[in-house]
């Protein structure tokens, strides 16, 4: 019975091959005789290189000489003799043994020594320990976490905020998160470091538009709309975010947010909103600069802050729609592949947060205050103020430089020495020269928070003009 | 019956697996997910001289009914999505704002179909709640879920007491507060909790100091820098060492932070297959003859990147031959300790102290604080140029907040334990011994374990991980024993049973007793 069945298939078979008809034989045994190479062809490898002979191969790699794994260090770098700051960098803070005003840390709101936050902090400590041991995926999500995740998405009046262990990464595992290769962002020339990194993660193509110059960015959507419309298909699946800071760490500039709005709506692109200085700051109840110019929050698709500024604690979070935002949960890579945050920062987030839902009024003294010291430090001789009356974080740059960038960062140093050695705590802003993508130029960075009093305003903007005088003139 | 592939010899005797027939019930089945086989624990097998680990892989048709389950996902999941297009079923995932619907789509289809149909049904099985110390016993928050996993919510009650195979608490230092954390608390009051400046500006106290200094005379290195993230330290400090022209040989299995430095380096990359020092070897010398691709210029350096310990596989670098390959070609050596460290070694200090090696050996020695130190943050040590360098160029030292000076204090408890130079806990002892529906499973039973699955593993090769850790007593480690057996018996996935010996002696990829010798580790019936 079964070979008869066999016998009848075989015949099938050889009918159906008669019966075929030319063309489709003879493509079949082009596309078997074209397999038949592949299969019992060699594998081209770029790297052999088969003309040598096994004598020169052991030469070249006898006589291969690496460089060396780190050029030398100069002893004189500034990095290698640092501030040591002995105990806490809080309003009163001993530098290299001095004791001095502190102008140099972000502590905007004086919370570092707050001792709510301290006890909070305890308490947790007694109940968690320190670290979590393990990832937010595998048994590192506390209670806490999702507590201060809740009480931000709240604060932000958002649908969903996520928490990072570590301030810089937070911007730069939400950058590639969304965009990817191939897709563009528009991003403002002073962007802070942390935002380059997370650009250059994301291969994406990036274009940099002048700083807080909303006409130069309008340029460039306008050039990639004509060349959306050559490629439409292209166009269609490739995303466009424009990526700026509230508040600039570089520059103490406010960014020009409803213009940006308006753009996002006729250029259909997606703003994501940086937000390490404005959070805490700006605003009527410090919820940043959305707040600031009243602008809903909804329109601004991500925002991204950190916590060590005002927060006074450690980490960062981001805040939006649970749209954009759950997505991180398993793309963004400082939080998957990292250690959650220790319980006990998270806790001192969340009395931080307590303490300015409770306090609104200390926003509008933090404002008086920075425009108190802008006004002081007008008018120095051979110094310049750069920076907004509101931002808490301004930068002093020469006037005229000299020429050489060195140069100016020593002039500067000496300024801050002397200033150190009247009991006034200042640092300048550090910058990794070569890699920044527009190295800012040297300056020092005045720090306001709402411990210093007015005195203590007047008497820094007096040191420091004293110093500049002697050192520059 | 058929021979599994890479049948192995283990102790001289030939085992082979049992041929047990495994129906498609005896899995979860598709309605409830994706069967994820849960693979036998990765045991490295140690003798004294060439390391000798066996990774027996499992039947064929292990493999092809994977392959089948997930395919017969994936076809639900169209099936779902069509489903939802079309408005039949209700679609529960939040959506794109009605004013910003012409715009781009952010996410493309095929990204998210992975995370909906997948990765949904199972999601129960990561993100528990924890309310407790993370110690060898754990309290974790109920969760359910109303809508099949698409969202949860805290029913309030608390399972108390689970054991606590999941955290990387390997040295046992998470506990609940006691007196001997006294100098944490007096940190905390003294100090505060954040730092809110860069360690180039106004952020180095006096604490890091002290921290890098102890940290140096324990891993008997030059000098040592610390950072207040892990992930960041890698990420951040790769690029500095190599740029364009260099070329970066990088284990194929390392870990993300470490991929994404070497991404941004801008070097060249080139894997070489896990832990195999032949091709390691095939590699370097292909590369140093042809030179940099196109030009043919000579590499300006070469770095070789590896982990002490891959929390993935379990298995332990080949350290001396790695290094004795990298003396003659010249290259450069980075080694991430972050599993290792502190738990490995005679006296704690690593995969080199492990192997006896002189600190000099390996280049750059980079590790976390966040595993055996139960803290947060990682380090860079070795010679004294290399970290003065790493402290002018640093991404992180110059742009990212330092570490808290409360976690400093940590672990500067955390390492005056491990010395032994705190006479109040004595030594700290290292004690060994030996998916989805698995994890579930074990969480009834109040075991807390680690699932993984794709895409931290292959596709076929989803696991569950069980960290041990030197707070885990004897009762502890036998329920887990006694239950995985059990459980092994039910699901059906037990592949390889081994027989049990005298001293039954959990493996874990960790944790290696500088007592017991390793004639009397043996292997234990495994998932």
């Amino acid at each position: 019975m079964a070979t008869v069945a066999e016998q009848w298939v075989l015949v099938e078979m050889v009918q159906a091959l008669y019966e075929a008809p030319a063309y489709h034989l003879i493509l079949e045994g082009i596309l078997i005789l074209w397999i038949i190479r592949l299969v019992f062809s060699k594998t081209y490898k770029l790297q052999e290189r088969s003309d040598l002979t096994a004598k020169e191969k052991e030469e070249l790699i006898e006589e291969w000489q690496p460089e060396p794994l780190v050029p030398p260090v100069s002893k004189n770098h500034p990095a290698l003799n640092y501030n040591i700051v002995s105990g806490p960098p809080t309003h009163n803070i001993v530098v290299n043994g001095k004791e001095c005003v502190n102008f140099a840390s972000f502590n905007f709101l004086g919370l570092l020594a707050n001792p709510r936050v301290k006890a909070a902090a305890l308490a947790s400590l007694k109940k968690y320990g320190v670290g979590t041991c393990g990832p937010r995926g595998f048994y590192g999500t506390f209670d806490v976490h999702l507590d201060l995740e809740e009480r931000l998405a709240k604060f932000m009046r958002t649908e969903e905020a996520i928490i990072y262990s570590y301030g810089f990464s937070t911007i730069a595992s939400a950058i590639p998160a969304y965009s990817k290769r191939g897709d563009i962002v528009f991003v403002d020339s002073a962007a802070c470091f942390a935002i380059q990194k997370g650009l250059q993660a994301s291969r994406s193509d990036i274009k940099l538009f002048k700083h807080n110059d909303v006409a130069d960015l309008e340029r460039l959507l306008k050039e990639q709309e004509i060349e959306d419309e050559k490629n439409p298909r292209k166009a269609r699946v490739t995303r466009r975010f424009i990526v700026v800071e509230g508040l600039y760490m570089n520059t103490g500039t406010i960014c020009p947010l409803p213009e940006l709005v308006k753009l996002k709506y006729k250029y259909k692109a997606r703003i994501f909103l940086e937000e390490s200085l404005s959070f805490g700051v700006l605003g009527e109840h410090g919820r940043g600069v959305t707040e600031h110019y009243g602008i809903s929050i909804d329109d601004i698709d991500l925002i991204s802050a950190n916590m060590e500024n005002a927060l006074a604690s450690v980490g960062g979070f981001c805040c939006g729609r649970s749209f954009v935002v759950d997505h991180q949960r398993l793309s963004g890579q400082g939080y998957c592949f990292s250690a959650s945050l220790p319980p006990l920062l998270a806790s001192a987030a969340i009395e931080a947060l307590n303490i300015m839902e409770e306090n609104p009024g200390i926003f509008a003294v933090l404002k008086k205050k920075c425009q108190h010291i802008h006004e002081s430090l007008q008018g120095i001789s051979g110094l310049k103020v750069v920076g907004e009356p509101l931002s808490p974080a301004l930068h002093l740059q020469l006037e005229e430089s000299t020429g050489s960038r060195e140069k100016d960062v020593k002039l500067l140093q000496e300024i801050i020495v002397q200033c150190m050695n009247k009991g006034i705590a200042l640092t300048q802003a550090r910058y990794l020269d070569k890699d920044e993508k527009c190295l800012p130029p040297p300056s020092i960075r005045v720090v306001v928070t709402v411990e210093q009093t007015e005195e203590e305003l007047e008497r820094a903007a007096s040191t420091i003009r004293e110093a500049a005088q002697a050192v520059l003139l | 019956m058929a021979n599994p592939r890479g049948t192995t010899v283990i102790n001289g005797t030939f085992h082979s697996p049992k041929t047990q027939h495994s129906k498609w019930q005896s899995t979860d089945g598709v309605k409830n997910g994706i069967p994820k086989e849960a693979q036998q624990n990765r045991n490295p097998r140690f003798s004294d001289k060439p390391i000798f680990e066996s990774y027996p892989e499992p039947p064929l048709y292990v493999f092809v009914l994977t392959y089948m389950g997930y395919g017969i996902g994936t076809l639900f999941g169209y099936l779902r999505d069509f489903m939802r297009s079309w408005g039949i079923e209700k679609c529960n995932a939040a959506v794109e704002r009605e004013e910003q619907k012409d715009f781009v789509p952010l996410y493309q289809d095929f990204e998210n179909f992975y995370k909906r149909n997948l990765y949904m049904r199972i999601r129960d099985s990561w993100n528990q709640t924890v309310c407790s110390v993370p110690g060898p016993h754990i309290d974790i928050m109920e969760k359910v879920s109303d809508d099949y996993n698409w969202t949860f919510r805290h029913t309030g009650k608390v399972i108390k007491d689970v054991i606590n195979m999941g955290s990387y608490n390997y040295l046992g230092l998470a506990v609940k507060y006691d007196e001997s954390m006294k100098t944490v608390k007096d940190t905390l009051e003294k100090y505060g909790v954040g730092v809110a400046s860069t360690r180039h500006e106004m952020g180095t106290l006096d604490k890091h100091k002290e921290l890098e200094e102890l940290m140096a005379k324990f891993l008997n290195v030059e000098a040592v820098m610390t950072f207040g993230m892990g992930f960041a330290t890698n990420a951040m400090n790769i690029p500095i060492l190599v740029g364009k022209g260099c070329l970066i040989l990088s284990d194929e299995l390392n870990h993300t932070s470490i991929i994404l430095g070497a991404r941004l380096s801008g070097a060249t990359i080139r894997p070489f297959k896990h832990n195999n020092v032949q091709n390691l070897e095939k590699l370097l010398r292909e590369s140093i003859i042809s030179g940099q691709p196109r030009t043919g210029r000579a590499w300006k350096k070469i770095l070789i990147l590896v982990e002490g310990i891959y929390s993935m596989e379990g298995s332990i670098v080949n350290l001396p031959q790695i290094v004795a390959l990298k003396k003659k070609y010249k290259a450069y050596l980075y080694i991430d300790e972050a599993h290792s460290i502190g738990a490995t070694g005679p006296n704690g200090q690593g995969v080199r102290d492990f192997f006896g090696l002189a600190p000099e050996d390996v280049d750059v020695y980079m590790g976390t604080f966040t595993k055996s130190f139960a803290a947060s943050g990682g380090y860079i040590a070795g010679k004294k140029e290399l970290v003065d360098y790493v402290r002018v160029h640093s991404h992180s030292a110059t742009y990212a907040t330092s570490m808290s000076p409360v976690i400093a204090e940590q672990i500067i408890r955390s390492l005056k334990i491990v010395m032994g130079e705190d006479e109040n806990q004595g030594e700290k002892h290292q004690t060994i011994g030996a998916h989805t529906a698995f994890g579930r499973h074990l969480l009834k039973k109040k075991i807390g374990v680690v699932v993984v699955g794709f895409p931290a593993t292959a596709l076929a090769e989803g696991r569950a991980r069980f960290c041990l850790s030197s707070a885990h007593t004897r009762e502890m480690l036998d329920k887990v024993l006694e239950v995985v057996d059990k459980l092994g018996d039910l699901l059906n996935v037990k592949y390889f049973p081994y027989k049990k010996s005298g001293h039954p002696a959990l493996h874990n990829e960790k944790s290696f007793d500088k007592e017991a010798s390793f004639d009397e580790m043996s292997i234990e019936p495994e998932a």
